[in-house]
């Protein structure tokens, strides 16, 4: 798969067409359903026409960088006229009378959108397997989970059949996946990405991104995704940044000279796999060879960030989803007696058990007696922890370590146990509390062949250097090169979702 | 045993912003269902909230009129409840730190003036409507669910317990209701929500502790603001006379039948499981902003009163009248600004006009200031007359209504029914010999020391004279005549 620096080139040069590319995307992106189930909806005809008119814009010469490049949105994000699922059976038929913000800007783009990828329910999951649509694969190893929440856009970009696409990330649901599946994943901070049309979850936390082969081509969505928005209140209003412009410059032998490279020990402690620990160092011996210095930093209050978050997520989550009621859209029981039933029959019909479960833990912290031990304490550790990196910000530029302390799981291996899989968040979930910009890059495999993934933290609004940092390590390595190769269908549960997503 | 009525308010102005308070729909009134409701209103998945900043502006309007604390930092909360016409499945309020805080509202007692005490106020949206009847005839058993309300900006202010009677309690509603329109932060009317009243009822023995409340709901008028608390005074003394105990609950008021019911009980009461929307950073409010606000104020009620007491010499009670109303003071201004004479008599003479006979016929033909047919600068010509002495007060009252039923200017009326004041002394003594004469039992009962003859001599005098005659020299002549 070529990157996107590289498909555009292709297209200005008449080398290629958008059609082309998109002809080529569909029927990748068909051929590995059955195997990866990585779309919960795909828009050929749209995909066709969006196609045609980014090659006539091609054609009259006003191109963006991005024009007439296929991508594909996270199925969280509001995308008009084609349905958003939220890969729920509350959501399975709701068709959004509007795009999202970072939707509607890359449709001004003119990139091709060629459908919404699958997800855990409401973006609630580490593993892509509460989707009601079936779970999503890994394409390194289909027996594997590909990281969640945003599984499918992972899956979509590290299976080539797109490159690049949306995420959201509320506690690392863009790093994590991006880890497990070996592709590129960047949150920004906070407010930089409009969260008008994405389906909250947890409005302190979620951030759009997003996904691709590499950091620059991370840089080129970021740039086409971020901006002020008027109506989200929490957008910041700040100019618009080229994120991928310092990426270009010419650098020399050591371009990361004089970067501090700040390593937690918290992040290399017990609990972390040794393959995984094995490849991030090696990752840090790289970057040292670029220039770059590592400095020991501590960040004594993360180990508060999963109870912290599992306070903060629910409770918001608790009151995000209190809309879907069978009121006014959406899923709606067919029997019931009265209001109170026809509400308890809808949602109950309607949600998945881990949407359930974190609408009971919100409900509960939220709770009259409850409030204060819970979320007012959670509020707490969250400024405790910012306080923390804002420290550490002091003495170095980017802080490094492990996306998430293990490789791909198997699939089932941990839906049993939810603190299990909670804590493959653990190394990702401060950047949400904090706000801060952060992302995943490939960095290695395991003897098994699971991709690793390499965090890389930064400091409020320094995505341009966290990006820089991961581009000049990708300029001399090429763990984000490499593709898995295509799977055979694992059979029956692939199909089950095929047909279940049906009309 | 006396009981003493404690009562506290909390009432909902509707701010008078064209869009509402978290989106740009519009929140005029009357529209067919649901046709004001955008995707933020409906609550579609992925919409956000954008705070109106006319209904801030608003806020601090308020703030500054009761002289409260304007918070430079307050919170928009979630109230989380399920209810079919609350889209969101919460409300967005204000909940631990309100836009303003304290403050207070000056009525007029018995006693004279007190001040309520206010809590604070705060921002919230409204919800929408069920409608449980009056659907199209192929909708059985169903409710319907309009959003045209949904997400009209409201101003939710609290009282403290400060009102001891029902008059007490109308008159801080009357006097709250005034300074929002007076303000222009709210339209005031009544009929179509945009002011609604809670009140929270409470009987003690004089002396002891704070009783039980109660609060009593959906109160859209101050005739029923009074009623209901009437009501809900006498229910809970009799429970307690009874030996019983008052239960705190949430009660109805039902118009119709002039009762309060129980809508729940404390036990039954919502965890409504605030917290501060993350959707919307905390609302802060710069100096400078204030700053503008507090100079393009209006005159406050308050200070108009005491100009008009100093100034007018007007008394403090029709001081207190003309303001409940700025367009009726506003009347009054005008019209003493037409009048050549600027004494306190001319002063009086406009404020007792105004808030008699021009109140009277106005209040009896139901027609807003505005709409009076009689404006201030035909008002100023009639009292001209009054005061030039060429018609009588009484006189005054009868050009009135003819002016009112559009018979034109006062000096035609004047002229054309012949109604000018007769204040030739040989005129009048010609009709005080007749009457005089006439009347010699009186003439007699006047001489042995009764004073109430005295009168309806004058009585007599003037219904000889049609009314026309001046009451001052008809006594002075009268009283002259009968002393020789």
């Amino acid at each position: 798969m070529r990157t996107i620096a590289e498909l555009s080139a292709a297209l200005r040069s008449r080398e290629v067409s958008s059609v082309e590319l998109a002809q080529d995307a569909l029927s990748r992106a068909h051929a590995s359903q059955s195997a990866l189930n990585a779309f919960v909806t795909l828009d050929d005809e749209g995909a066709l026409a969006q196609a045609h008119g980014a090659d006539a814009r091609l054609a009259r010469g006003d191109a963006t960088p991005l024009t007439g490049i296929p991508i594909a949105h996270k199925d969280v994000l509001m995308t008009q006229g084609l349905r958003t699922t939220c890969a729920s059976r509350m959501l399975e038929h709701f068709v959004a009378p509007y795009d999202a913000r970072v939707v509607a800007r890359l449709r001004e783009m003119s990139t091709v959108l060629i459908g919404k990828t699958n997800m855990d329910e409401f973006a609630m999951g580490s593993s892509s397997e509460t989707s009601y649509f079936g779970p999503v694969r890994n394409p390194w190893s289909t027996q594997c989970v590909p990281g969640g929440s945003s599984g499918g856009s992972a899956v979509a970009v590290a299976a080539s059949v797109v490159p690049a696409t949306t995420g959201t990330d509320t506690g690392g649901s863009i790093r994590q996946p991006a880890a497990l599946s070996g592709v590129c994943g960047i949150k920004p901070t906070y407010g930089v990405c409009s969260r008008y049309g994405l389906v909250a979850f947890a409005s302190s936390l979620d951030t759009p991104g997003a996904f691709a082969r590499s950091a620059h081509d991370c840089a080129l969505m970021l740039t086409a995704m971020a901006g002020h928005d008027a109506r989200d209140s929490t957008s910041l209003d700040r100019p618009i940044e080229d994120y991928s412009r310092i990426l270009t410059t010419q650098a020399d032998a050591k371009p990361l000279a004089g970067l501090r490279i700040g390593l937690p020990r918290e992040y290399f402690a017990e609990g972390v796999e040794r393959e995984v620990v094995g490849a991030v160092e090696t990752a840090i011996d790289a970057m040292r060879a670029l220039g770059a210095t590592t400095i020991d930093v501590s960040l004594p209050m993360v180990r508060h960030a999963v109870p912290a978050y599992y306070v903060i997520a629910p409770a918001e989550a608790s009151s995000n989803l209190s809309r879907f009621d069978g009121v006014r859209y959406g899923h709606r029981a067919e029997h019931y007696r009265d209001l109170i039933d026809m509400y308890c029959r809808t949602r109950a019909e309607g949600f998945g058990a881990e949407v359930k479960r974190r609408i009971l833990v919100g409900t509960y912290v939220l709770s009259h007696g409850y409030y204060d031990a819970y979320y007012l304490q959670a509020q707490k550790v969250r400024r405790l922890i910012a306080q923390d990196f804002v420290r550490a910000f002091e003495t170095c530029d980017v802080i490094a370590g492990p996306t998430a302390p293990t490789c791909a799981f198997e699939i089932g291996a941990k839906t049993d146990d939810p603190v299990q899989m909670y804590l493959n968040d653990i190394f990702t979930i401060a950047a949400n509390l904090t706000g801060m910009p952060a992302m995943s890059i490939p960095c290695g495999f395991t003897k098994k062949g699971l991709p690793i993934g390499l965090h890389l933290q930064g400091n409020y609004l320094d995505e341009a250097r966290v990006l820089n940092v991961a581009h000049r390590y990708q300029q001399v390595t090429d763990w984000h090169l490499r593709a898995p190769s295509p799977q055979p269908s694992p059979g029956m549960r692939g199909e089950e979702a095929e047909r279940k997503r049906g009309g | 045993m006396t009981f003493e009525i404690v009562v506290g308010i909390e009432t909902h102005a509707q701010l008078s912003t064209a869009s509402k308070i978290f989106s740009g729909a519009s929140t005029s009134f009357g529209a067919p269902p649901n046709t004001q409701a955008c995707a933020v209103d409906i609550a579609l998945p992925g919409v956000l909230p954008v705070l109106n900043r006319g209904a801030v502006e608003r806020a601090v309007r308020f703030g500054l009129a009761v002289g409260g604390t304007i918070n430079r930092r307050s919170v928009f909360a979630r109230k989380n409840y399920f209810y079919p016409d609350l889209p969101k499945g919460y409300q967005i309020s204000q909940y631990e730190i309100p836009v303003v805080e304290g403050g207070g509202v000056t009525i007029a007692t018995d006693t004279g003036d007190k001040r309520v005490r206010l809590t604070r106020a705060h921002l919230e949206e409204d919800a929408g409507k069920s409608l449980h009847e009056g659907l199209p005839s192929d909708l059985r058993d169903v409710s319907g669910i309009d959003l045209n309300r949904a997400g009209t900006p409201l101003l939710e202010i609290v009282s403290e317990p400060d009102m001891r009677s029902t008059a007490e309690a109308v008159a801080y509603a009357k006097a709250l209701h005034a300074l929002v329109t007076w303000i222009g932060i709210c339209g005031g009317d009544m009929q179509e929500g945009n002011f609604r009243c809670d009140a929270n009822v409470s009987v003690r023995r004089p002396g002891e502790q704070l009783g039980t409340r109660c609060e009593i709901k959906n109160l859209n008028s101050f005739r029923f603001l009074a009623q209901a608390i009437e009501y809900e005074a006498r229910r809970q003394i009799e429970i307690i006379e009874d030996g019983g105990r008052v239960v705190q609950e949430t009660r109805l008021y039902d118009a119709e039948r002039n009762e309060t019911r129980s809508m729940r009980t404390k036990e039954d009461a919502q965890d409504y499981r605030y917290f501060p929307d993350p959707d919307l950073p905390p609302l802060s409010i710069d100096e400078a902003w204030i700053e503008r606000i507090r100079a393009a104020m209006p005159e406050l009620p308050e200070a108009m009163r005491a100009r008009l007491v100093a100034q007018h010499g007007i008394s403090g009670y029709d001081a207190m009248q003309l303001t409940s109303s700025r367009d009726l003071v506003d009347y009054y201004e005008a019209v003493c600004e037409a009048l050549p004479a600027k004494d306190a008599a001319s002063h009086k003479l406009v404020a007792n006009f105004v808030l008699g006979e021009f109140s009277a016929v106005r209040n009896r033909a139901d027609i807003s200031v505005r709409a009076a047919p009689v404006d201030a600068r035909a008002l100023a010509l009639l009292l001209r007359r009054v005061a030039d002495r060429t018609i009588s007060g009484k006189i005054a009252k009868d050009v009135f209504e003819a002016m009112w039923a559009g018979e034109g200017s006062p000096d035609a009326i004047i002229e054309h029914r012949g109604l000018r004041q007769i204040v030739d002394s040989d005129a009048i003594e010609t009709l005080v010999t007749r009457v005089v004469d006439a009347n010699p039992v009186a003439v007699e009962q006047y001489r042995a020391g009764k004073e109430k003859a005295f009168n309806a001599l004058v009585g007599e005098v003037m219904k000889a004279s049609k009314g026309k005659a001046n009451p001052a020299q008809v006594s002075a002549i009268l009283r002259h005549r009968l002393s020789r």
